[in-house]
């Protein structure tokens, strides 16, 4: 990183952990479960394999926070901006979706798996979308 | 996310900050029409809207589909045959759009085509089109992984490289690359999407 006190080199790109594809891969086995739920619907689709992707889903999720979180100089400010209005977009695509299989009478544990798989599939994308974006930007001083 | 919008210029790979216009990440002219469309398409699940649920899967799904026909397999190609200045006042001027366009399409076809499987019986397993939905959520998967998780973040970020008082043109161009890759990769997907729906509307 070359990057003296208040000035920021944008002609070196610095290093970072994977976080945008940790935030990729929990998308991806969100998506993975949604597939499964709906190609049982409206029968109750096997909750064992949805709850295993759910729960790679968040792991991966939580490792990308944690590997976020662990960042020195990073354009926190930038992130923070980016992040609100992409979780704001995908909140209303999840609520969308929700409101679906609410409607559709989806109760119970499949109801559970899928709100909670919808909360994943909000938070990632954004942290993948800010993340790409901040780890370009002038880090917060 | 959003800044004053007027027309941008090509940013210089390594130049001196110039007087730029910023770009416009997300077109705030737009959202009424976004706006318009989630209440449309909750109106039409709510009241399980016969017409109104196809008219959203078919334009929606047209729509998506020509356009990622068009941007992966005729604008990509060209993009990619482009100086990264060219690109780049391109994308100043396209990508903007897409963040409004693509989500909204998107959201329209399945959520009223879900309903629609469900409304028609298509999603029974014992359905001659269950297979085919299958098929077609499995497409929509793949397509979803790829334009969420790895081209929109390059999208939204070559827009705010380029707002940067010195862009790093080397960036955007790698970033572009992204873009017109996995753009050929779901155009290329839209065309199993069109045999599948074809099939279903047929069978």
């Amino acid at each position: 990183m070359t990057m003296a006190h208040g000035t920021f080199d944008n002609t070196v790109d610095r290093e970072f952990p994977p976080i945008g594809w940790l935030a990729t891969g929990a998308l991806g086995a969100v998506i993975v479960g949604g597939v499964l739920m709906a190609a049982y619907a409206p029968r109750r689709a096997p909750l064992g394999v949805a709850t295993g992707l759910l729960v790679l889903g968040v792991v991966l999720l939580a490792a990308a926070w944690t590997l976020l979180l662990r960042q020195k100089n990073f354009a926190w400010r930038t992130f923070s901006k980016v992040f609100r209005w992409a979780l704001l977009a995908y909140a209303v695509t999840s609520a969308m979706i929700e409101f679906a299989f609410v409607r559709d009478h989806t109760t119970g544990a499949p109801l559970v798996l899928v709100t909670l798989m919808l909360v994943v599939f909000a938070t990632s994308v954004p942290t993948s979308i800010a993340f790409t974006v901040a780890r370009y930007a002038d880090p917060d001083h | 996310m959003s800044e004053v919008t007027q027309n941008a210029a090509p940013p210089a790979s390594h130049g001196a900050p110039g007087e730029r216009p910023k770009i416009q990440v997300v077109p705030l002219k737009g959202l009424p029409v976004v706006a318009v469309a989630v209440v449309f398409v909750a109106v039409a699940i709510a009241g399980n809207w016969t017409w109104a649920l196809m008219f959203c899967h078919v334009v929606g799904g047209g729509l998506w589909t020509g356009v990622d026909l068009f941007v992966g397999l005729v604008i990509g190609p060209i993009l990619g045959r482009l100086s990264i200045p060219a690109r780049a006042e391109f994308s100043a001027r396209f990508m903007p759009k897409m963040v409004i366009i693509m989500p909204t399409v998107v959201m329209m076809t399945l959520a009223s085509g879900f309903q629609i499987a469900r409304k028609l019986g298509n999603l029974l397993a014992s359905s001659p089109n269950h297979a085919w939905l299958i098929a077609s959520f499995i497409v929509v998967g793949i397509m979803a992984v790829i334009a969420l998780g790895v081209l929109e973040p390059a999208n939204i970020a070559v827009l705010f490289e380029m707002n940067k008082p010195v862009p790093n043109g080397e960036r955007i161009g790698r970033l572009m690359n992204r873009f017109i890759y996995t753009a050929g990769i779901t155009g290329l997907m839209q065309v199993a999407t069109l045999i599948i729906m074809t099939r279903v509307a047929t069978q």
